[in-house]
């Protein structure tokens, strides 16, 4: 027997008589437990984050109105950036016209709920919504390059041609979160959960 | 060296310089390499090369970076706007990378991973912003499950493969850190209740969360089964959300917000919500549990006598309890076997032991999972949720029609011919 030989029958020998007198605790589990003990309250990664920063990223907007920016826009503006801007996907007038495919969804039709296909009147729930969506993703070749004022007109004009206000109404942080979408009452939340019942 | 060489030597009765270069450089990686790395690249036959007689020629060396078979190409079914994993060619539950599915809105970002950023703020004890070096230096968890789309269900005609039928599910193992760390770490103030998360994509996506998700099992993750993330999949980090909707596991993610109230996003409203009944349901977060037969399935033929039905079952609740396969169109079921270890809310893999007569008949597979929900048929759903289903979480049973020349045909269920 050289050497190695006896080292390494010596481990298990010596490991089992460890065990046999304090009661083995596998090496892995005894690590990871201290391991949690130790865990600090915080690591100290990361850095803060400044207002400036924060500002230049929130951009959601609630239903509440919470995130509504300043500015303006009304109906008569909406249409002539909707006819620059939005027509060439989504359609002369917004409306799903029979044969005619078009890259993007309709936006315009009636209000009622059964009406097809979903637009902003028959299938949308809130109209701050519209303005957040519009902001951050559209139009779909330049996303992010409208300014609030165009943002808040292009929401005037979709929400007119839906029939939903007025079309001399001027939109703005203060009354834009009030317009009371058609299909809110419509909206569900989700009751399925697991179990034998097939919802 | 010796070792090798003498084995080659004892095999082949002779050393070929290329053997003798292979069996060297891959012993002992001598510095020597790059003196013959010309000759060897010109010596070494392509992968394209097939050989009548595999034992009688040396083929190519090691190589930086491995690929399939030649013989063996699966590939996703790109679309405009998705691309759909080839289920079929799957044999056990991860899904490779390449093939896992896309959906994206506004394309795919190129993001340098040294620049990205991601912000936590809103109802935080102190707003932070973590660099991709500071996500990973935090504690890493590595968690195997699916993400499946909503929307992830086509009908309509008898030649569909499982890839055009559910091709929008993958199984990756994630790699990241939880999201509760990360919370912890900024600090989560009591009256937050959801919390946006957002994209660095050019659709700027964003989805609301309700937070006990964050608490539960959420991750932020890296990535992908053991290596990076690949960038359809949100590199440089994208949230995990197991068992819930694929839309709201949100790629390139650099935003999350904390906050009372759910904000209502484009995506949780004119989208991933559905008529149920004269109402629309939405926050539908849980993917309910469903299967699939992904053997036999159109375009293959079957032979009489004994075959081996395979596919997968999944839940977003949980563990697959089990699966049932009928032979009979239905009449009767059997239990299937499943691959140990069955996962929470992972792909499960099958499979059920069958003697085909040569009759013509229908196969069919329904999974039960831990809470006891029983994968519903498509009039089960119709009954629930009235004729007008729309096209989000549709997981009803589906039947493989088998003929008596083999041919295997997806069963087009509709709701007027059920």
């Amino acid at each position: 027997m050289n050497k190695k030989t006896v080292l390494i029958l010596a481990c298990p020998i010596l490991l089992l008589l460890m065990s046999l007198k304090t009661g083995f605790i596998p090496l892995q589990g005894k690590m990871s437990l201290t391991d949690s003990l130790k865990r600090p309250a915080k690591f100290g990664f990361g850095r803060p984050a400044t207002g400036q920063e924060i500002a230049v990223w929130d951009i959601d907007v609630r239903p509440d109105g919470k995130g509504l920016p300043l500015g303006q826009g009304d109906v008569k503006k909406g249409k002539l950036l909707y006819a620059l801007k939005c027509a060439a996907c989504h359609g002369v007038d917004g409306t799903e016209r029979p044969g005619v495919k078009l890259p993007g969804a309709a936006l315009v039709g009636d209000t009622s709920a059964n009406s097809r296909p979903k637009t902003i009147g028959n299938y949308w729930p809130y109209a701050t919504t519209l303005f957040d969506y519009v902001r951050r993703a559209m139009p779909y070749n330049l996303p992010g390059s409208l300014s609030n004022d165009e943002v808040y007109s292009i929401t005037a004009y979709l929400l007119s041609a839906n029939k939903i206000i007025k079309d001399d109404i001027v939109l703005d942080a203060k009354n834009l979160y009030k317009v009371v979408m058609p299909a809110k009452k419509l909206f569900i939340m989700d009751d399925r959960k697991g179990g034998p019942e097939i919802k | 060296m010796g070792k090798i060489n003498k084995d080659l030597e004892k095999a082949t009765g002779k050393i070929s310089r290329r053997t003798l270069l292979g069996g060297v450089i891959a012993a002992a990686v001598l510095p020597v390499q790059s003196l013959f790395a010309d000759e060897t690249q010109t010596e070494t036959p392509g992968f394209t090369d097939v050989v009548d007689d595999p034992t009688k020629i040396v083929g190519p060396g090691p190589s930086p970076l491995g690929k399939r078979s030649l013989f063996e190409q699966p590939v996703r079914k790109p679309s405009d706007i998705s691309s759909r994993t080839p289920l079929q060619d799957m044999h056990s539950t991860i899904t490779p990378a390449d093939l896992h599915f896309e959906r994206h809105h506004a394309g795919i970002p190129t993001i340098d991973p040294s620049k990205h950023e991601l912000l936590i703020h809103g109802l935080v004890d102190q707003p932070m912003k973590f660099t991709l070096a500071d996500i990973k230096r935090f504690p890493s968890v590595t968690r195997t499950c699916f993400i499946e789309c909503a929307g992830n269900f086509r009908t309509g005609k008898t030649e569909m493969t499982p890839q055009d039928i559910l091709g929008l599910t993958s199984q990756s193992e994630w790699t990241g850190v939880m999201l509760s760390t990360i919370f912890r770490e900024v600090g989560v103030n009591n009256k937050a209740k959801w919390f946006l998360a957002e994209g660095s994509d050019a659709a700027v996506m964003t989805r609301t969360i309700p937070i006990a998700k964050a608490w539960d099992d959420a991750m932020i993750v890296y990535a992908q089964n053991g290596e990076a993330m690949r960038p359809e999949q949100g590199y440089p980090m994208r949230l995990l959300l197991p068992g819930f909707e694929g839309n709201m596991n949100i790629k390139w993610l650099r935003r999350i917000e904390l906050s009372e109230e759910p904000y209502m996003t484009r995506e949780e409203t004119s989208k991933y919500t559905y008529p149920v009944k004269d109402k629309i349901r939405m926050f539908s977060f849980e993917l309910d549990a469903r299967s699939i037969i992904t053997f036999p399935a159109y375009p293959q033929k079957v032979n009489k006598g004994w075959m081996e039905i395979r596919g997968i079952a999944w839940s977003g609740r949980g563990k697959v309890e089990k699966v049932e396969v009928s032979t009979d169109a239905g009449k009767t079921w059997q239990l299937a076997n499943l691959q140990e270890p069955v996962l929470s809310k992972a792909h499960t893999y099958f499979r059920h032991l069958w003697e085909w007569n040569g009759n013509a008949t229908e196969i069919l597979s329904r999974v039960t999972d831990e809470t006891g929900y029983l994968q519903p048929t498509l009039a089960q759903l119709v009954a629930a949720r009235g004729v007008n289903l729309g096209g989000y979480h549709m997981n009803p049973i589906m039947a493989w029609q088998i003929g008596i020349d083999g041919t295997v045909l997806f069963k087009p269920e509709t709701i007027n011919n059920r």
